[in-house]
C-alpha cells in the first residue's frame, strides 16, 4: 500500500516521540526506585510497592473501623470522639434489653429489633429468589436459543444501574400516582396502595431487589455452567439419562461450589440492603421496609436525633453477622481448592 | 533511530522544563496586572501600605421558595459595599442543613454563616454576636429576646413563621359550601373537606403535614399540654391522644394521601397534593405562600383559615428560621459586618417583602412590609397568618426555640407513622415515643 512521504515522516516522528517519552518515564522510575533500593535494600521494596494501598486501607477502613469502636463504647451528641464520655456497654445493653427477644414491642430498642426481624426477613426470602431465579435464567442461557447474547445483556443490564435509579424509576411506577395506578384507574380498576401498605412494600422491595441484582449472580452461575464439560452430558445421554437426571446427576454436583460462593455473596448484600430501600419505600409503610443498615444510618447520619454510639453499636453487632458469613465463604472456598 | 530518540528525548525535557518555567513564572501574574506594584519596603511602613487581606465568607443557605433569589441582591450590595469581603452563598436543599450541617459543625469543618432551623442544635457553637456588631443595643432591641436566647445571640430570625390550614377555595365554591370560619373544630373541618371532596371528585379530603412540629399546633388546640411547667415534652396527654385519632380516621377512611406520612420522606408535606388540585385542606405553614402562588397560579383560588379551635384553644406553632454565625469563624468581624448589614430596617424589610414572609423584626414589623406582590391570595393569606400570631399560646412559642426540640420532632413523625400503619397501638406509640425523647434527650445531655 502506498503510503504519502508526509503521512510517513509525522508517523516516525510520532513514534520516535512516544519511545523518548517511554524512555524518560522508566529512566525516571529507574532514578526513584534505585536509590530507594539503594536505601532500604531489596528486602524492603515490597513494603513501598504495598505502601499507596496500605495508606488507602488505612485511612479509609481501618481508621474508620477503630472509630466505630470508639463511638460504641462511648455516649452523648458530640462527633468528635475525645469529647464523647466512656458508657462502657451501655450502648449494647440497650440494644439487647428486651423481655421477649420474638416480640420487639417488648424490647427497649424496639426499632432495633424490628429492624433485626425485617432484615432477616428479607434475607431468607430475597436470598433464596435470588439463586432460584439467577440459576433458571442461567440454565436458560446456557442453551442455544435464539439472540441469546441479546437476552444475556437484558438480563444484566438492571446491575449496571444505580440502586437509586432502580429505586426512583419503581418508584414512580408504583406510586400512589403512579404509572402503574394511572393505568389500573384509566381501565375502570381501584388504585392498589403498593407503596403504603405493608405487605405490598415487602414484597416489592424483594422483588426489585431480586430484579435489580439477578444478573450479577446470574452471570457467575453461567459461568459455572459452561465450566462443565460437555462430554459428560453425552455420556449420560448414550446411557440413556432424561433431562432431569443430567441436571440432577450432573449440573448441580458440578455447579454446587458455585452456588455456595453466589450464596454467600448474596447472603452479606442482602444483609447490607439500604440503598434501594431507603429512596424506594424510606423504611415504611411504619417501619414495615426498615432494615438493619437504614436503621444504623437513621441515628448515626440521618435524623437530627444523632446517637452516634447506639448505631456504632448496631453496627458491630451486624459487622459479627457479617464476619461469620464471611468465615463461612473462606472455608468453602478453601475445601474447594 | 537511536539519535533521532536520543534528539526527541532531549526535545521533550526542553519542553517539559520550559513548562515548568513557564508555571513558576506565571503563579505571581494571578495578581490583576490593572494592580499597581507592592510597595516598596520602608524601614517603617505606614499601615495604609499593608494591602487588605481579602476575607472569604461562607454562607450556606437553603431556600423554600424564592428566599436565595432575594438575599443575593442584598448580598451582592454588601460586597459592593465592603470589597475586601466576599460572600460566597452556597444554596443547598434543607435536607443538608437539616442532615449534614451539625455534624459539619461539629467536626470543625461547618462554614462562616448559615441559614438553620433546629436551633437547639448548635447550642454552644454560635459566635456570640453582641461582642462584634457596632450597635449591639440595636440587635437586642428589634428582635424577640427568647428567639435570640435560643440562638445564644449567635444570629437572627429572618422570618416568622406560622403553621395554619391552606383550603381550596374553588372546591368550596364549586360543592355550594361556605368556608367556616374561627372556632371551627377540626371533627367539624374534617366533616366540611370530606363533604367538598364528594361533591367535587377531587381524590383527597384533608391532611396535614409529616413532621411533629405542624402535628403539635393541632394537638395543643386539642388541648395537649406538649410541654410541661417543668421544659419537658410530655405526649402522653387527652389532646395529643385526640388529634392522633383524627388523623388515624382520615387514612383509615382514604381521606388523606397515604404517601405523606406513610411514603419514602421523614419530613413530608401536603403542599404537593393541594397544589396539584386534588386536595381540599392541607395543614402547613406560612412558608408555602410563595411556593402556592407561583405553583398554582390562576387554577384555583386558596386560602388560608384559622387554625380549628378546641379545647386548648386555636393556635398554630411559631417557628421561623434564622441567619446565624458560627463560633468556628476564623472571620468573626467581618460576619458580624454582614449580619449588621442584614438587619439593617431597609435590607431586612427588602427580604421580608421579597420573600412575602412575616418580619421578626420588631422595627420593620411596626413600620409595615409592603410585600412585592399584589396577588390579592397571597396578601390575604399572610393577613390570615398574622391574625394567628396574637392566638399563639406558650408552649406553641417555646416548642421552637426549647433546646430539645429536635427530640420530639423526628421521633414524633416515625411513631405517628407507626400508629397510622396500624403497627402500633395508640397507647404504645406514645409510650416508645416519651421513650424516644427522653432517650434522645439524657444522650445529648451526656
Amino acid at each position: 500500500m502506498f503510503v504519502q512521504p508526509g503521512i510517513k515522516r509525522a508517523r516516525n516522528a510520532l513514534e520516535a516521540a512516544l519511545s523518548g517519552l517511554y524512555d524518560l518515564v522508566i529512566s525516571l522510575l529507574d532514578l526513584i526506585f534505585g536509590t530507594l533500593q539503594r536505601l532500604i535494600g531489596v528486602r524492603g521494596m515490597p513494603y513501598i510497592f504495598v505502601l499507596p494501598n496500605l495508606l488507602i486501607f488505612g485511612i479509609f477502613i481501618l481508621l474508620p473501623m477503630l472509630l466505630n469502636f470508639v463511638y460504641a463504647f462511648t455516649g452523648g451528641a458530640s462527633f468528635t470522639p475525645f469529647d464523647r464520655p466512656w458508657v462502657g456497654t451501655a450502648n449494647f445493653d440497650r440494644l439487647m434489653d428486651c423481655t421477649n427477644y420474638l416480640e420487639p414491642r417488648t424490647c427497649g430498642e424496639d426499632l432495633f429489633w424490628r429492624a433485626v426481624y425485617n432484615t432477616l426477613g428479607y434475607v431468607v426470602i430475597q436470598v433464596a429468589l435470588m439463586v432460584l431465579f439467577a440459576l433458571v435464567t442461567a440454565l436458560i442461557l446456557n442453551r442455544s436459543i435464539k439472540a441469546r447474547g441479546f437476552f444475556r445483556s437484558v438480563f444484566f443490564y438492571p446491575v449496571l444501574l444505580s440502586p437509586i435509579v432502580v429505586a426512583l424509576i419503581w418508584k414512580w411506577i408504583l406510586q400512589e400516582n403512579g404509572l402503574l395506578n394511572g393505568i389500573l384507574t384509566g381501565l375502570g380498576y381501584e388504585k392498589i396502595p403498593f407503596l403504603v401498605n405493608a405487605q405490598w412494600a415487602q414484597f416489592l422491595v424483594i422483588m426489585i431487589s431480586v430484579w435489580a441484582f439477578m444478573g450479577f449472580y446470574m452471570l457467575i452461575l453461567l459461568a459455572g455452567l459452561q465450566s462443565i464439560p460437555a462430554d459428560l452430558y453425552e455420556a449420560a445421554s448414550m446411557d440413556g439419562a432424561n433431562h432431569w437426571q443430567s441436571f440432577s446427576k450432573i449440573t448441580m454436583p458440578l455447579l454446587m461450589p458455585t452456588m455456595v460462593v453466589v450464596l454467600v455473596l448474596s447472603l452479606i448484600r442482602a444483609f447490607q440492603v439500604f440503598d434501594i430501600v431507603f429512596a424506594f419505600t424510606g423504611g415504611g409503610p411504619g417501619t414495615a421496609t426498615l432494615y438493619l443498615v437504614q436503621y444504623i444510618y437513621n441515628y448515626g447520619f440521618s435524623s437530627p436525633n444523632k446517637q452516634f454510639g447506639l448505631a456504632a453499636a448496631a453496627s458491630l453487632l451486624m459487622g459479627g453477622v457479617l464476619v461469620v458469613l464471611t468465615v463461612i465463604q473462606l472455608v468453602v472456598r478453601r475445601e474447594e481448592n | 533511530m537511536k539519535i533521532s530518540k536520543l534528539f526527541t528525548a532531549l526535545l521533550l525535557v526542553a519542553v517539559l522544563l520550559s513548562a515548568c518555567k513557564t508555571a513558576a513564572t506565571e503563579a505571581p501574574t494571578t495578581v490583576p496586572p490593572t494592580q499597581p506594584p507592592a510597595p516598596v519596603a520602608t524601614d517603617v511602613p505606614a499601615p495604609t501600605d499593608v494591602p487588605v487581606q481579602p476575607v472569604e465568607i461562607r454562607f450556606t443557605y437553603y431556600a423554600d421558595g424564592v428566599e436565595a433569589d432575594v438575599i443575593k441582591p442584598l448580598i451582592d450590595k454588601f460586597m459592593a459595599d465592603n470589597p475586601g469581603i466576599t460572600v460566597i452563598l452556597d444554596v443547598v436543599p434543607y435536607k443538608t442543613i437539616d442532615e449534614q450541617l451539625p455534624v459539619q459543625v461539629d467536626s470543625g469543618e461547618g462554614p462562616d454563616m448559615a441559614r438553620i432551623t433546629n436551633f437547639g442544635a448548635y447550642a454552644g457553637k454560635l459566635l456570640d454576636l453582641r461582642s462584634y456588631l457596632a450597635d449591639s443595643a440595636y440587635y437586642e432591641a428589634n428582635f424577640p429576646a427568647p428567639i435570640l436566647s435560643a440562638l445564644g445571640y449567635g444570629g437572627y430570625p429572618d422570618a416568622l413563621t406560622v403553621t395554619g390550614p391552606f383550603v381550596n377555595k374553588t372546591l368550596f365554591d364549586q360543592a355550594g359550601v361556605e368556608i367556616p370560619g374561627e372556632g371551627t373544630t377540626w371533627e367539624e373541618w374534617t366533616a366540611l373537606a370530606k363533604q367538598v371532596a364528594e361533591a367535587t371528585g377531587v381524590q383527597y379530603a384533608i391532611s396535614i403535614d409529616r413532621t411533629g412540629h405542624r402535628f403539635a399546633g393541632p394537638a395543643m388546640s386539642m388541648g395537649a399540654t406538649l410541654i410541661n411547667a417543668e421544659s419537658n415534652f410530655t405526649v402522653d396527654t387527652p389532646g395529643f391522644r385526640s388529634f392522633a385519632e383524627i388523623v388515624k380516621g382520615w387514612h383509615d377512611n382514604a381521606l388523606t394521601p397515604q404517601e405523606v406520612w406513610l411514603g419514602a420522606e421523614p419530613v413530608n408535606s401536603c403542599i404537593a397534593a393541594f397544589k396539584s388540585g386534588q386536595l381540599v385542606m392541607c395543614m402547613s405553614g406560612s412558608w408555602q405562600i410563595n411556593g402556592l402562588a407561583k405553583d398554582v397560579g390562576d387554577a384555583f383560588d386558596w386560602v388560608v383559615v384559622p387554625n380549628p379551635t378546641g379545647a386548648g384553644g386555636s393556635t398554630g406553632i411559631a417557628g421561623g428560621s434564622a441567619v446565624v454565625a458560627f463560633a468556628g469563624t476564623q472571620h468573626p468581624q467581618e460576619v458580624a459586618k454582614l449580619i449588621a448589614f442584614l438587619i439593617q430596617a431597609e435590607n431586612y424589610a427588602a427580604f421580608s417583602a421579597g420573600t412575602s414572609s412575616l418580619p421578626a423584626h420588631t422595627g420593620v414589623a411596626e413600620a409595615g412590609v409592603a410585600f412585592n406582590t399584589d396577588n390579592p391570595m397571597v396578601l390575604a393569606a399572610l393577613s390570615a397568618y398574622t391574625a394567628e400570631v396574637p392566638k399563639l399560646t406558650d408552649q406553641a412559642v417555646s416548642l421552637n426555640v426549647h433546646p430539645y426540640a429536635f427530640a420530639y420532632y423526628r421521633n414524633s413523625a416515625n411513631r405517628i407513622a407507626q400508629y397510622l400503619s396500624g403497627e402500633l397501638t395508640l397507647d404504645e406509640m406514645l409510650v416508645n415515643l416519651q421513650q424516644d425523647i427522653d432517650n434522645a434527650i439524657a444522650e445529648a445531655q451526656k
